[in-house]
């Protein structure tokens, strides 16, 4: 299972504004009904998104000239709540390759980066600098350098950071760790067999 | 050296170092249910992968299942479809399955301490944020997303980085009309909801040592309210007399082994910690939420924020913006605003001490009219508990909708919703915006005695006024 080495990302930005942004806001549960992964795109911020009749309501994702955006920029402790996948699933279903925030949900995080999605990490006038810039230019180019934890755009460059071990993870190509894991199989079953509740 | 609990359960689950740096760590028990599970299996059989340990995984059936219908198939098809896969994928991989019929099922984070499957000194992970319930009982729980259950499925272990340890002391003798439900409201608005971001939360001192287990129970529960991903009580006397006899505890002379066993994994005297708070009991008054997250909290007699009582930008923006969604009047006192939904239930509040303390207070009074209420057990085992105690008849005959166990409102993944902005006293842990179904319902946390207190009165009440609970 060779993985994507994902050293760095570049596309169109679009803001989703506010702190502490739960991931039932990101996909609510009743979308959860489901047994495949299908589909969740659709429903991203979908209650912020879309009247209860399915017209649209005012947001940033709603707007025609953030169409196309493939990275999101946010505030602090996103992706908090639930430790539902089926949220940064809707994120990249819905298209996001990657996420620009003050900080992250840890289970958030966890499970974003399994499934290749850069979270990378700025300060909030960093986030500003950039949210402005893309503001004025939609169509603007932002570059995540997650071997350099840098972003950059229109000429300005801020500091992206990343936790090392999934900084590591991604641009190696071992975001997924299943495939480590299986090979440890063998030192799992060596380590169960010295604990009592699981020796038996 | 000397260690915390979670240094040596760590030390003890490691299986080795991964590439990334990260640690690849054992999990020896790990619990499934039907929401997160279907595509973990989905991915197993794409990879055709068996489960490593099926003996070590066990399923239950809660946020689908209708509280009001017994029979399958259910009203919802989407309902339905995931029982059936869940069911399915028990039986092809081999796995223990406490269905209806088991006369077990509940809530997964109720079933597991119920049947003594949580033990201390173990590791425990299940795709559901709340498994940080099982730290009670001196275990270390992770809530998971769904490519690491197929991780455990296949492997039983998962990728983890090690979490720093904060250690939450609360000493002293709560006040009459405090509860456990109040500790944690109070600890997460005072460390804010992600204060506990790369931590573990162990909590400690007089105040819990003297704690049932079901109240620890609860505060463990809404750790991952506060953002710690993990919380924990060191396993004492009140945990093995909890576990002592239940159908996955051990017996006879493994029982002692296991004891000692238990013991070894508490926290040594002088144990380092990457930070301790401490907090008097005394201070901690009946709490609710008036906003939109778990941590926008005050105590009962408090009045709501305004914009001029906020603390910095992110506080003003915060409060503006749960003003508008709760409709709340800025700086009235929150006592007084009048509830259309009471729901006791759910992972936090479910179990049957949160039924007979309320019982307590609900017997001879009755639900305010027009107030819709509901009372749902947190498994089968704890409703048939308060079926032969008698606890369901005082609170149906109060007014109360005697329900089947399941999550229920808490997440209103089943017919158990509010409808428009409808306004819910709620026992359960997650005040998000649509949180209990409807996209503008409004929830306010309490303790269940509180939300019995709002039932009665119609409105947000100090269930201690109410119910006449005084400190003597």
């Amino acid at each position: 299972m060779a993985l994507a080495k994902i050293t760095s990302f570049t596309g169109r930005a679009v803001t989703v504004p506010g702190n502490d942004i739960d991931t039932d806001r990101i996909i609510p549960a009743r979308f959860m009904k489901c047994v495949t992964f299908d589909g969740l795109g659709e429903f991203l911020f979908n209650d912020v998104r879309k009247q209860l009749d399915g017209t649209l309501k005012p947001h940033p994702l709603n707007e025609p000239r953030f169409k196309g955006a493939t990275i999101l920029l946010s505030g602090a402790n996103f992706g908090c709540g639930s430790s539902r996948e089926h949220a940064p699933q809707a994120i990249q279903k819905y298209g996001f390759r990657a996420v620009i925030a003050e900080g992250y949900a840890e289970i958030f995080f966890g499970n974003s980066i399994t499934l290749g999605i850069p979270c990378v990490t700025a300060t909030r006038e960093d986030i500003a600098k950039i949210a402005t810039a893309v503001e004025a230019d939609p169509t603007l180019e932002v570059t995540i350098d997650v071997t350099k934890q840098e972003v950059r755009f229109g000429g300005q460059t801020v500091k992206g950071a990343i936790r090392e071990s999934a900084r590591d993870a991604l641009v190696n190509g071992r975001w997924d760790a299943i495939g480590e894991l299986i090979d440890g199989l063998p030192a799992a079953k060596t380590t169960a067999a010295k604990l009592p509740y699981l020796a038996a | 050296m000397p260690k915390s609990l979670f240094q040596k359960v760590w030390d003890a689950h490691t299986v080795r170092q991964l590439a990334n740096g990260q640690t690849q760590l054992l999990i020896g028990t790990h619990l499934i249910h039907e929401v997160t599970s279907p595509q973990a299996f989905g991915m197993l059989r794409d990879l055709g992968l068996p489960v490593a340990f099926p003996h070590r995984t066990f399923a239950t059936v809660d946020h689908i299942v209708p509280t009001d219908q017994l029979v399958e198939p259910y009203s919802d098809p989407l309902a339905q479809a995931m029982m059936d896969e869940l069911r399915k994928n028990c039986a092809q991989f081999g796995i223990t399955f406490f269905d209806r019929a088991s006369g077990k099922q509940g809530i997964v984070h109720i079933v597991g301490p119920e049947q003594g499957i949580t033990q201390p000194g173990t590791t425990i992970a299940c795709g559901d944020s709340h498994t940080s319930t099982h730290g009670a009982f001196g275990a270390i729980a992770f809530g998971i997303g769904t490519s690491q259950v197929r991780d455990v499925l296949a492997t039983q272990t998962m990728a983890l980085s090690a979490l720093k340890v904060r250690r939450i002391e609360v000493n002293g003798k709560l006040r009459a009309g405090v509860y456990a439900k109040d500790v944690i409201l109070h600890i997460i608005r005072t460390l804010g909801v992600n204060g506990g971001t790369g931590y573990a939360y162990e909590y400690a001192g007089s105040t819990f040592d003297g704690f049932s287990m079901e109240e620890r129970m609860t505060v463990c529960n809404m750790s991952i309210e506060g953002g710690a991903r993990a919380g924990y009580v060191n396993p004492d006397e009140t945990t093995f007399a909890y576990l002592k006899g239940r159908p996955y505890s051990p017996q006879g002379a493994a029982w002692d082994a296991a004891v000692a066993t238990w013991k070894s994994f508490a926290s040594d005297p002088g144990a380092t910690y990457d930070d301790v708070v401490k907090i008097d009991a005394a201070t901690i008054a009946p709490t609710v939420t008036w906003g939109i997250n778990p941590g926008q909290g005050i105590a009962i007699n408090e009045n709501i924020p305004s914009v001029e009582t906020a603390t910095s930008d992110d506080d003003r923006a915060g409060i503006i913006e749960a003003l508008a969604y709760m409709k709340l009047p800025p700086g009235a006192p929150i006592k007084g605003t009048a509830i259309h939904v009471a729901f006791l239930g759910s992972c936090t509040n479910g179990r049957l001490s949160d039924f007979q303390e309320v019982a307590k207070y609900l017997k001879g009074r009755k639900v305010a009219p027009g107030i819709k209420a509901i009372a749902v057990p947190g498994s089968q085992i704890v409703a048939l508990q308060c079926e032969k105690l008698g606890l369901d008849k005082i609170i149906a005959e109060a007014g109360f909708e005697w329900r089947a166990a399941g999550c229920s409102m808490c997440l209103a993944m089943n017919p158990d919703k509010l409808i428009g902005d409808q306004l819910c006293a709620s026992s359960s842990n997650r005040n998000f915006k649509g949180r209990q179904g409807s996209t503008t319902g409004r929830t306010i946390l309490m303790s269940p005695v509180m939300v019995a207190a709002a039932a009665v009165t119609g409105h947000i009440a100090d269930a201690r006024e109410v119910f006449a609970v005084s400190n003597n």
